[in-house]
C-alpha cells in the first residue's frame, strides 16, 4: 500500500468502528531518543490511527514554547533526520501505525526533495505535513510525493478564505488538516469550536475526505468535540506537556493516561449520537 | 529596478513566500495594500513630507578629507544616513510601513528588533502616529541593549524578551511572525530589513530607496560623474538595497556588499550568509542561509548587533548570483580599526555595521587610485555602539 492508501485505510477503520479518528503529535528524539521510541510504542498501543512525527527544528515558526523546546532538546541530543526517519521505520515494524512526517521545508531541502521522499519511502512513512510550505510553493514537493503515494496534507487556518480553504481541503492528501485557532501550536489557547463546526460544514459541502482538527486540542473534552464536528483530532503540545521533565517508563506512563483519555473521547457516548450538539 | 514576479521570485530561485497557512492571507493582504498605496501619489506625498520633516531628508553627502590617509586615493564620499532621526537608515522603512498600517486600519504594530535600532525606528513612528507598538527583542540583545529598550519604552512601545533558541534577532524574528499569526486581524508587522515573505523584501527596498535616488542626483550635482564604485554594509541588507537601487541599472557602477566576517569567513564565528552559506529558506524566503547541512540554521557572530544574522535579503541572493554586484566581508578587527579611524580622522562616530563599509571602501579607495570616485553609505551612527567598543578596547 502506498502512504496514501494506508492513510485512507485508517480513517475507513475507524469510520466502520463509528468512531472519531486520534492522531498523536510527538517531537522526534525528545525527550531523549530511548524514551522517544517509548512513547511512539505507547501510542501505537493506544490505538491511535495515525501518528504524526516531527522531525526537530530550531527555528519552528508554526510552533509555540512547547513543541519549540522539545525541538531544542531533541536538536541538542542529535536527532536530526535520519534518526527520525528510523523511529517512524520502528513504527512500521512493529506493525503500527501509518506516521506521518511533520517537518519545515529546510530539512527537506538541504536532504534533497528526490532523496527525502526515497527515505520516507524506504522508512515506510506515509507522507509528510511541510507547515510553512503553502500550496503556491508545493510544485516541487508534489512532484516528488506524488509519484511515489506521499501524501501531502494541507493546513487550512481561521484566517483562510472559504474559496482558498475549498481549494486546500479539495489538493489534501489523505485528509483535510483544520487549525482550530489563530497562532501556533500548543495547549494553553482554546480551541475556536463555533469557527470549526463552520468551516467543516463548508467544506463537507464541497469535498468528500476526512477533518481533522489540530492546535489547542490538549483535553478529552476537546477530542470529543472535536471528533463530533470532524473526523479527527491531533494532540501535540499537551502530550509533551504531560511528560515535561520526566523520562523512561515515567514519561511512558504519563502519555498512556493522558492518551487514555483521549481514546474515551473518540467514542461515541452510549446515549448520544454522532452528530449530536453537546454542549458542555 | 524591476519588481519580484508574482509570486515574490527574483530571478529564478530567491524569495518566494514559505509561511504557515495561517500569515498566507495577511501577507496578501499586505501585499493588496501595498500596492494600492504604491499607486496612490498621495501616500507618497505623505512618505515624502514624512521623511523631510520628521526625518530630516535629505541627507547630505560629504567628501572625507583624511580616512584613506593618503592622498593617492580615489575621492571617498560618504551617505550620511547618520544624520537621519533615530541615528540610522532604518527609520526610512518604518515611515513608510508605518504609514500604510495606518491607511490599512490596522491597530497595533509589532516588530523584531536586534541591537533595537529598529525596535526604537518603530516605537518612534507609533509614537508620532498614535498606533501602539510591541517590540519582540531576544533576551541577550535586552541585557546588551540597555540603552535602547529604555528608549523604547520612553516611546511608549511595550519590549517583550525572547528567551528561544538562541536569544537574539533570528528567535525574535520567530517570535514576531508567532504573535503575528495569533493577531492577524488588527496588527501590523513592520519588518526591519528586506528579508521575510514576499513582499517584505520589495516593500523595504521602495522604502529605503530614496537612499540611493538622493546619492545618485547628489553625486552627479557636486562631481558631474557616476562614483564607480557603490559600498555598503550586509546584515539583512536594506540599507545596501537601498543605494544599490539608485545605481543598479547604471552599468558602469559597481556595487559592494560587504558582509561581516566576524572571527573569518572560515571560522564557525562569522555571519557572512552570502559568502560562507548556502541556499535555504529562512523567515519565509529562499536565500543564502548559514546553516548546518542537515537545515538547521547556524549561531552566528559579528562586533555588529545589526549585521549578526544568519540570513540575508532574496535580492542580494540574486545580484550575487547574477554578478550585479559583488560580496565580500570584513571581520571584526578590521571594523574596530575603522571605527576608531574615522572618529578620529572624520570626526564622525559610525555605527559599527557602517565599519564595515567603510573599512573596504577605505581600501578599494587605495586600490582605484586618484582617478576613483567611492560612495559609501555610513548607514547608521555609533552612539550605541561607544560602551561595547570601550568594554572591548579595555580588553
Amino acid at each position: 500500500m502506498t502512504g496514501i492508501e494506508r492513510l485512507d485505510a485508517a480513517f475507513a477503520r475507524a469510520r466502520a468502528e463509528g468512531r472519531g479518528a486520534l492522531i498523536p503529535y510527538f517531537c522526534a528524539g525528545d525527550p531523549d531518543p530511548s524514551t522517544s521510541a517509548l512513547l511512539l510504542e505507547e501510542a501505537a498501543r493506544a490505538g491511535s490511527d495515525v501518528i504524526e512525527l516531527g522531525i526537530p527544528y530550531g527555528d519552528p515558526l508554526a510552533d509555540g514554547p512547547t513543541i519549540a523546546a522539545a525541538a531544542q532538546r531533541a536538536l541538542a541530543q542529535g536527532t536530526g533526520v535520519d534518526a527520525t526517519l528510523a523511529l517512524a521505520d520502528g513504527v512500521r515494524r512493529g506493525g503500527g501505525p501509518p506516521v506521518l512526517l511533520f517537518t519545515y521545508v529546510n530539512p527537506i531541502l538541504q536532504y534533497g526533495i528526490e532523496g527525502f521522499a526515497d527515505a520516507l519511502v524506504a522508512a515506510g512513512a506515509a507522507g509528510a505535513i511541510v507547515p510553512d510550505v503553502p500550496i503556491e510553493e508545493m510544485g516541487e514537493l508534489r512532484t516528488a510525493f506524488a509519484p511515489r503515494g506521499l501524501a501531502l496534507p494541507l493546513l487550512i487556518a481561521p484566517s483562510t478564505p472559504p474559496a482558498r480553504a475549498l481549494a486546500l481541503a479539495e489538493a489534501s492528501d489523505g485528509f483535510v488538516y483544520v487549525v482550530s485557532r489563530l497562532g501556533v501550536t500548543g495547549a494553553k489557547r482554546e480551541p475556536d469550536f463555533a469557527w470549526i463546526e463552520e468551516r467543516v460544514a463548508a467544506i463537507r459541502a464541497h469535498v468528500d475526505r476526512p477533518v481533522a482538527i489540530g492546535f489547542g486540542i490538549a483535553t478529552g473534552a476537546h477530542a470529543r468535540r472535536a471528533v463530533e464536528l470532524a473526523d479527527a483530532a491531533i494532540v501535540g503540545s499537551a502530550l509533551i506537556d504531560a511528560y515535561a521533565g520526566t523520562a523512561g517508563e515515567e514519561a511512558a506512563a504519563r502519555v498512556r493516561t493522558l492518551l487514555a483519555e483521549l481514546d474515551a473521547a473518540r467514542r461515541p457516548a452510549p446515549r448520544s449520537e454522532g452528530h449530536d450538539r453537546v454542549s458542555r | 529596478m524591476r519588481k519580484p514576479d508574482g509570486r515574490g521570485y527574483f530571478g529564478e530561485g530567491f524569495g518566494g513566500r514559505f509561511v504557515p497557512e495561517v500569515l498566507y492571507e495577511a501577507l496578501a493582504e499586505l501585499e493588496r495594500g501595498m500596492d494600492a498605496a504604491f499607486a496612490d501619489p498621495s501616500f507618497w506625498a505623505e512618505y515624502d513630507a514624512m521623511l523631510r520633516d520628521f526625518v530630516g531628508r535629505p541627507s547630505p553627502i560629504l567628501e572625507t578629507t583624511r580616512l584613506t590617509g593618503t592622498s593617492e586615493a580615489a575621492t571617498l564620499v560618504l551617505k550620511r544616513e547618520d544624520l537621519n532621526h533615530t541615528g540610522a537608515h532604518k527609520i526610512n522603512n518604518t515611515v513608510g510601513q508605518g504609514l500604510l498600517a495606518r491607511r490599512m486600519g490596522k491597530k497595533r504594530i509589532i516588530a523584531e528588533t536586534g541591537a533595537g535600532q529598529h525596535g526604537v525606528a518603530t516605537a518612534t513612528i507609533g509614537a508620532k502616529l498614535g498606533i501602539p507598538v510591541d517590540v519582540f527583542m531576544g533576551e541577550l540583545d535586552v541585557e546588551r541593549q540597555a540603552l535602547n529598550v529604555y528608549v523604547m519604552k520612553l516611546l511608549g512601545a511595550r519590549v517583550h524578551p525572547v528567551s528561544g533558541g538562541t536569544r537574539t534577532l533570528k528567535d525574535a524574528t520567530n517570535e514576531a511572525f508567532r504573535e503575528w499569526a495569533a493577531r492577524v486581524e488588527d496588527t501590523f508587522y513592520i519588518i526591519g530589513s528586506v528579508v521575510g515573505a514576499h513582499p517584505y523584501p520589495y516593500m523595504v527596498r521602495e522604502f529605503q530607496k530614496v537612499i540611493g535616488v538622493e546619492a545618485r542626483a547628489q553625486v552627479l550635482e557636486r562631481y558631474g560623474r557616476l562614483p564607480s564604485d557603490v559600498v555598503a554594509c550586509v546584515g539583512g541588507g536594506s540599507n545596501a538595497m537601498g543605494i544599490f537601487a539608485g545605481f543598479v541599472g547604471d552599468a558602469g557602477v559597481r556595487l559592494w556588499g560587504v558582509e561581516a566576517a566576524g572571527h573569518g569567513l572560515h571560522s564557525i564565528d562569522t555571519a557572512a550568509s552570502l559568502n560562507a552559506g548556502t541556499i535555504g529558506v529562512l523567515h519565509g524566503s529562499r536565500s543564502y542561509v548559514l546553516q548546518t547541512r542537515e537545515g538547521q540554521v547556524r549561531d552566528t557572530h559579528s562586533i555588529s548587533a545589526g549585521l549578526d544574522y544568519p540570513g540575508v535579503g532574496p535580492e542580494h541572493a540574486f545580484l550575487k548570483d547574477s554578478g550585479r554586484a559583488t560580496y565580500v566581508a570584513v571581520d571584526d578587527e578590521e571594523a574596530l580599526a575603522m571605527f576608531h579611524a574615522c572618529a578620529e580622522r572624520e570626526g564622525i562616530v559610525p555605527a559599527l555595521e557602517s565599519a564595515h563599509a567603510l573599512a573596504y571602501a577605505s581600501r578599494l579607495a587605495r586600490e582605484r587610485g586618484p582617478d576613483g570616485l567611492v560612495l559609501v553609505n555610513l548607514s547608521g551612527r555609533g552612539d550605541k555602539d561607544v560602551r561595547q567598543v570601550a568594554a572591548f578596547d579595555e580588553r
